[in-house]
């Protein structure tokens, strides 16, 4: 056993999961990476163990399995010092409208899965006395739109869990963190037309989820440019917004 | 299918850019569809990394895979930049043994251009201290090459240009050092004679390199600055310096595409007096500098290929045997100051011996020049390049965007042995890319 600090990223095979791990890695963390088929977390974790001498370890996790999410955190040797969930499902908007199945994956991968799992490592950490939270949100959540609304409004609810959560844990000494990336190249938005001043890598993403997790930042906008684009659409009248394109 | 160019954005052409997740994805998209090439980061000037038909991203194949701490041998996928590489491991005291001028290239493009730095006089280039690379072959196979397995396919490999397979994986050796830091000395050289004295003179030097001003004309004619540099040692840093400086992403960019008029022959002369005047005041003593600015001086300016304007520019970078190198090498200086519209620096330096069949070092000096895409500029490279056949040497394919077929066969007289190792591996021509096809493809 060692006495470094420990990480726990779910969603670990996603682009941002990949790269926070590495940040978290670099910072001498330990770290778990845990996602649907551990077995191919494999590989990165041999990569954190190679470039930055830390132990890495890989655990299955479903975010739609949430009978499992007992088992799996009573299951992790130790309980880490911060966990970071990265989880999220875009979908499609346009099938999602008619689909219920898929908006119903897209809703439960979103906010209930995340807020459900982040909610139980809350409670151990307000147990133990210290820990931090990290949810990765969307600038989606900020307004619906009738692009995404159903992505958005997911978000929308996990943001507002996260805050009410923040609310309630900073009085036992646990943090929590909501991540409002914005555009980030990755699989997810592979093929996407993306805006380029407002898009950032996905290494960018994880700089910023370490440094409000050691600052112990409340909200991060990871472009500074998006605080302000949402505070404008925020801001429009509803009148206005919905003759709007977007 | 998506426009794509080299790093200086000429040519632009179509072709299906992939982006497989793993290496059965890879196997998968080379093998249905005939002409296919591996791109690492993008950074060949011309039409190297742009596959004929399809083009396999490879950037996301970022994963060590082993490292030993005792030795510095290291086991990676092939898109880890070498900016990754220096980062992560230069804190441990591990850097790569050769490095180009730009640290944003990936170790497969690094191994298929088998690109050389300020060392290779004395040290050779990035294959060297390339121990086995793990290939797919157009054919299908994925196969472990070394200089003894398939010795045959791995000297193919090494410089070949990603031609004999895409590049999955290698082993490769890391120099252990004690610092991030170069102990650099400057030397100014009044013009060519000087120039290659001084590099003659340096070359127990482990990095040396002669920027030269292409404008300068007359008895200035190919004044240049020497930069020679070794590793410095932990006791050489200065009181409290970090024994590895942070490498910063590059904070300054080209913001949009200079009009081509910024760039004139007033503007550069301009440029490259105060440049050439404020390095010869440094001249003289050593003094230890970080080794980013050291080895990546355009690193810290991103995009910079955008000062060259929409159309993009031609680097031609070329290799003239030691022999008559001095005649040579004063004939192209002199041609291109008196156009005027050369870059503002061009780089000057000895290369040794390369290693792959296709590798484009040879014992002598290497000249790389930059023009903007205009006027008759590709007629002008064609004069300059029936001089390096006529003197035995070559162009670097990395660089290459235009060389004509006559010049590459003049320039590489191995090529068809490279043909026959890469039929073998790749019969049906799975394994294609524009390079190829300009260049040696039976069409």
């Amino acid at each position: 056993m060692t006495s470094r600090k420990t990480v726990l990223v779910l969603g670990g095979s996603s682009d941002i999961g990949r790269a926070a791990a590495r940040a978290f890695a670099k910072a001498g963390y330990d770290v778990g990476l845990a996602g649907r088929d551990a077995a191919a977390l494999e590989p990165d974790a041999v990569d954190l163990h190679a470039r930055y001498n830390v132990e890495a370890s890989t655990w299955t996790f479903d975010v739609l399995d949430t009978a499992s999410f007992d088992g799996f955190v009573a299951g992790l040797p130790v309980l880490p010092d911060v966990v970071v969930s990265i989880i999220g499902l875009l979908g499609v908007q346009q099938n999602a409208e008619s689909d219920l199945a898929h908006a119903t994956t897209i809703m439960r991968s979103n906010y209930e899965g995340p807020s459900l799992i982040l909610g139980l490592f809350a409670e151990k950490f307000l147990a133990r006395g210290h820990g931090t939270i990290v949810g990765v949100s969307s600038v989606a959540g900020d307004r619906g739109r009738a692009s995404n609304y159903v992505y958005g409004s997911a978000k929308a609810g996990f943001s507002a869990f996260l805050s009410g959560l923040r609310a309630r844990a900073s009085r036992g000494g646990v943090h929590v963190v909501t991540v409002k990336p914005g555009f980030v190249r990755t699989k997810m938005t592979e093929g996407m037309k993306l805006i380029g001043p407002l898009t950032v890598d996905a290494p960018v993403v994880s700089d910023a989820i370490l440094n409000a997790v050691e600052k112990k930042t409340d909200v991060v906008y990871v472009s500074g440019k998006w605080r302000l684009v949402m505070l404008i659409i925020k801001t429009l009248p509803e009148a206005v917004f919905k003759k709007l394109k977007f | 299918m998506t426009l794509v160019s080299g790093w200086g954005r000429f040519p632009v052409v179509d072709s299906e850019v992939l982006r497989p997740r793993s290496f059965e994805a890879v196997g998968a998209a080379v093998a249905d569809v005939s002409g296919s090439v591996a791109r690492g980061n993008g950074r060949a000037y011309g039409d190297a990394a742009i596959g004929a038909v399809r083009t396999i991203a490879m950037t996301g194949f970022d994963r060590v895979r082993s490292f030993d701490p005792a030795t510095g041998r290291i086991r990676l996928e092939a898109g880890v930049l070498l900016s990754d590489l220096i980062d992560t491991f230069g804190p441990r005291g591990f850097l790569p043994f050769v490095v180009p001028g730009t640290r944003f290239v990936s170790v497969g493009g690094a191994i298929a251009a088998d690109v050389h730095g300020k060392n290779h006089h004395g040290e050779g280039g990035f294959g060297r201290y390339v121990d086995s690379i793990l290939l797919r072959t157009g054919q299908g196979e994925t196969i472990e090459v070394s200089r003894e397995q398939n010795s045959d396919a791995f000297f193919a490999t090494v410089g070949g240009m990603g031609l004999t397979g895409i590049i999955l994986e290698a082993t490769m050796r890391l120099r252990p050092v004690e610092t991030g830091w170069i102990r650099e000395r400057v030397i100014s050289a009044s013009d060519l004679d000087a120039a290659m004295r001084a590099l003659e003179a340096s070359d127990s030097a482990t990095y040396s390199v002669a920027w030269i001003d292409c404008v300068a004309r007359g008895r200035d004619l190919g004044r240049s600055l020497i930069y020679l540099g070794e590793h410095a040692s932990a006791d050489e840093l200065a009181e409290g310096a970090d024994r590895f400086p942070i490498g910063k992403n590059p904070g300054l960019a080209v913001p949009l595409d200079l009009p081509s008029m910024t760039l004139n022959r007033y503007t550069i002369r301009a440029f490259n007096e105060l440049y050439y005047r404020m390095g010869a005041r440094r001249a003289g003593g050593d003094h230890v500098v970080s080794l980013y600015p050291y080895f990546f001086p355009l690193d810290s300016l991103s995009d910079w290929n955008r000062i060259y304007g929409r159309r993009g520019f031609l680097q031609h970078q070329c290799v003239i045997p030691e022999q008559g190198a001095r005649a040579v090498l004063g004939d192209i200086l002199d041609r291109v100051s008196k156009r005027g519209d050369a870059s503002f620096l061009a780089v000057l330096k000895k290369l040794g011996h390369g290693d792959g069949l296709l590798s484009f070092p040879l014992p002598g000096y290497t000249l790389a020049l930059d023009f903007p895409v205009k006027g008759d500029i590709l007629n002008f490279l064609d004069e300059i390049d029936r001089l390096v056949v006529a003197a035995g040497g070559r162009l670097y394919l990395a660089k290459d965007a235009r060389q004509s077929r006559a010049t590459f066969e003049a320039g590489y007289p191995a090529l068809p042995r490279f043909k026959a190792i890469r039929k073998s591996l790749d019969p049906a021509g799975n394994i294609r890319s524009k390079l190829s096809q300009r260049l040696f493809d039976e069409v």
